[in-house]
């Protein structure tokens, strides 16, 4: 019977555990104190955001003229932080969505905080275009609705219209598929819980879940459902964020490769986010038996796969450059290997090409510190990866009169660091506040048949 | 109305095995409440499968009509602009909006249908056999019928697979 094969695999989840051990240890982490490291953690992250938001107040309260931009270079900073941001939240949709319909069962142990990661992400990103807005009063203007100026509705033909519906989609389809996979967990914290205020909250939130089967055979239909949906979403998010370059007649950024370029640079990037925050996770919060090192290993794997593609993504830029016999598609991708911003360049293909290679050798995927290390270089990498492409795209153009550099401000920088603070305030909070290793999924890739004594 | 009988096991397959022989005694299986989903149970409780793919393609259709006559209406009908001399129909240029609103449509409807059919809401509070089912513990509810005479009782049936009977 297929209930009795004995399992040839090594377990996803090691300690040897039974159920009641899975329930204890995931909600262990958000009964017991927190430990100095977190607090550590939170003021680091609550000080960055201090910034971020004293960066973003003197930027609304003065104008747009605080950041670097100049007549030539239009776009810079904030929009590097924006894509960079989207990309990092593409890897939780991918560990949730596509390794479920794929029946990766390893995703179990991480798919709980890499969804978390993508919401954080997502709302860090969403918060750029808003800032870059000017007057971010106004930003329901982006929204088709019926008003008084006409009614002027938006226009729909402009790439940066789609972004706000992608995005927006992107962002509601997440939060749901995260809390809609949680609810069986929080009737599990709902059902331990000791004292009053977390009795209520937990009781709230968890709609009355009772752990029916007839209802599980549902909620796993709507899980499917939904993970079905995410995934096309995942690609058309990053590929609308290409559009906002690719429809552009602007050299450097006209190129058709675009959408699956910055997917795969996406899932790339955020698969190294995840890594550095599951390493951190797993090391402070003593996860070694939840997340082993055949996930780190997996997910290393995911980085070679797609670190290839991007490598294969510059070959083919500058490939169809020359081949196009473009001289103004030339120019820029000369200009971005040897030209002022070829420091910017080279770091990104330092660290986005040799990276990745490291990851071929099966003692470095299984060595911790030294994956921990290089996943930050990808991050750094894919952030450089960004920048070259928006502001050396910009800041030669076709009039040698017009053109011009740029240097980002201290506002600019604080703005970008304010990110990191939000989205790692927002991180260190959901740890201590929701169960996050999904205890209803890890319990059944347990395979648990043991019998206690009474 | 009849009594309900409830059993208590401690690992699904236990609970799987046990559905089957009860089943194949005749008699009825209520629900099953268990700590995860667990694999197989569907098809030995013989549930069917779900309509809520048909739903979930419902308000995805839904979407698409909103996601491209609603485009259409407000750029060509309701208040036309001219923006670089395209068409005030530009079908291709719909189609991500239209999209994304085909899948927030289809994901938020099917949700919202689950929560509805299946009656959870915000703050109900959690009716089961006991606090661990949604710990450790698998439970089985059955209704005492008309079971056939050949058969063992229901208690030796489930002791039989390790389990045991709750006093209801």
């Amino acid at each position: 019977m297929a209930d009795h094969q004995i399992s040839i695999r090594e377990p996803q989840i090691h300690g040897n555990k039974n159920l009641n051990d899975v329930t204890n240890e995931v909600c262990n982490i958000m009964d017991r104190k927190p430990t100095w490291l977190w607090w550590l953690g939170i003021s680091l992250a609550l000080s960055a955001l201090t910034l971020g938001i004293v960066s973003v107040s003197y930027q609304i309260a003065t104008g747009i003229g605080t950041w670097g931009l100049n007549k030539t270079v239009g776009w810079a900073f904030d929009i590097t932080n924006f894509v960079f941001w989207v990309g990092i939240g593409h890897a939780g949709t991918l560990i949730s969505a596509i390794l479920f319909l794929f029946r990766q069962k390893w995703r179990t142990s991480i798919n709980r905080s890499a969804e978390a990661m993508t919401i954080f992400a997502v709302i860090c990103a969403g918060l750029f275009p808003i800032i870059h807005m000017g007057r971010p009063w106004l930003a329901y203007w982006m929204f088709p609705y019926p008003n008084f100026r006409g009614p002027l509705w938006i226009n729909f033909r402009s790439p940066l219209a789609w972004d706000v519906f992608a995005i927006g989609t992107y962002l509601i389809i997440s939060a749901t598929f995260w809390y809609f996979g949680m609810i069986p967990d929080l009737a599990t914290v709902r059902d331990r819980a000791k004292n009053k205020i977390k009795k209520f909250f937990f009781g709230a939130l968890s709609l009355g879940w009772n752990g029916s089967y007839r209802v599980w055979h549902r909620y796993e239909t709507v899980y499917a459902l939904l993970a079905g949906l995410a995934t096309p979403l995942v690609v058309s998010v990053h590929t609308v964020v290409s559009f906002d370059f690719a429809t552009s007649s602007i050299p450097g950024w006209h190129t058709t490769t675009f959408p699956p370029y910055f997917v795969a640079g996406a899932v790339f990037s955020g698969f190294a986010m995840v890594l550095t925050l599951m390493i951190i996770a797993r090391k402070t919060l003593k996860l070694e038996d939840y997340i082993t090192l055949n996930h780190i290993e997996n997910m290393t794997k995911v980085i070679i796969v797609t670190g290839g593609i991007v490598t294969a993504s510059y070959a083919t830029e500058f490939f169809i450059a020359w081949y196009s016999g473009n001289g103004f598609e030339q120019f820029v991708f000369l200009n971005r290997a040897l030209g002022p911003f070829a420091w910017a360049y080279w770091i990104m293909v330092g660290c986005n090409l040799i990276t990745p290679q490291f990851f071929w050798f099966r003692s470095i995927r299984r060595n911790v510190t030294i994956v921990f290390i290089l996943s930050i270089f990808v991050n750094i990498g894919m952030w450089f990866e960004r920048f070259v492409i928006i502001v050396t795209s910009l800041h030669r153009d076709f009039l040698p009169s017009a053109w011009s550099m740029y240097s980002p401000t201290w506002v600019e920088i604080g703005t970008l660091i304010g990110s990191f603070g939000l989205f790692f305030t927002l991180f260190l909070l959901f740890i201590r506040t929701m169960p996050m290793i999904s205890m209803g999924e890890v319990k059944a890739v347990l395979h648990y048949r043991g019998k206690e004594k009474e | 109305m009849e009594k309900l009988l409830i059993a208590e096991f401690q690992n699904e397959y236990d609970l799987v095995d046990s559905v089957k022989a009860v089943r194949a005694a005749e008699v009825e299986v209520v629900d099953a409440y268990t700590p995860y989903a667990v694999h197989g149970l569907d098809k030995a409780m013989d549930l069917k499968s779900s309509r809520l793919t048909r739903i979930c393609f419902t308000f995805g259709f839904i979407g698409l009509l909103v996601g491209v006559f609603g485009q259409y209406w407000v750029s060509a009908v309701n208040w036309p602009i001219n923006i670089g001399g395209r068409p005030w129909n530009s079908l291709p240029a719909f189609m991500p909006v239209a999209f994304e609103v085909i899948i927030l449509f289809a994901g938020l409807g099917t949700v919202f249908s689950f929560f509805a059919w299946r009656r959870l809401k915000y703050g109900k509070p959690g009716l089961q056999p006991s606090l661990r089912v949604t710990n450790d513990r698998f439970y089985l509810v059955m209704k005492q019928g008309q079971q056939r005479k050949s058969s063992a009782p229901v208690s030796e049936i489930v002791m039989a697979h390790h389990g045991k009977m709750v006093e209801n």
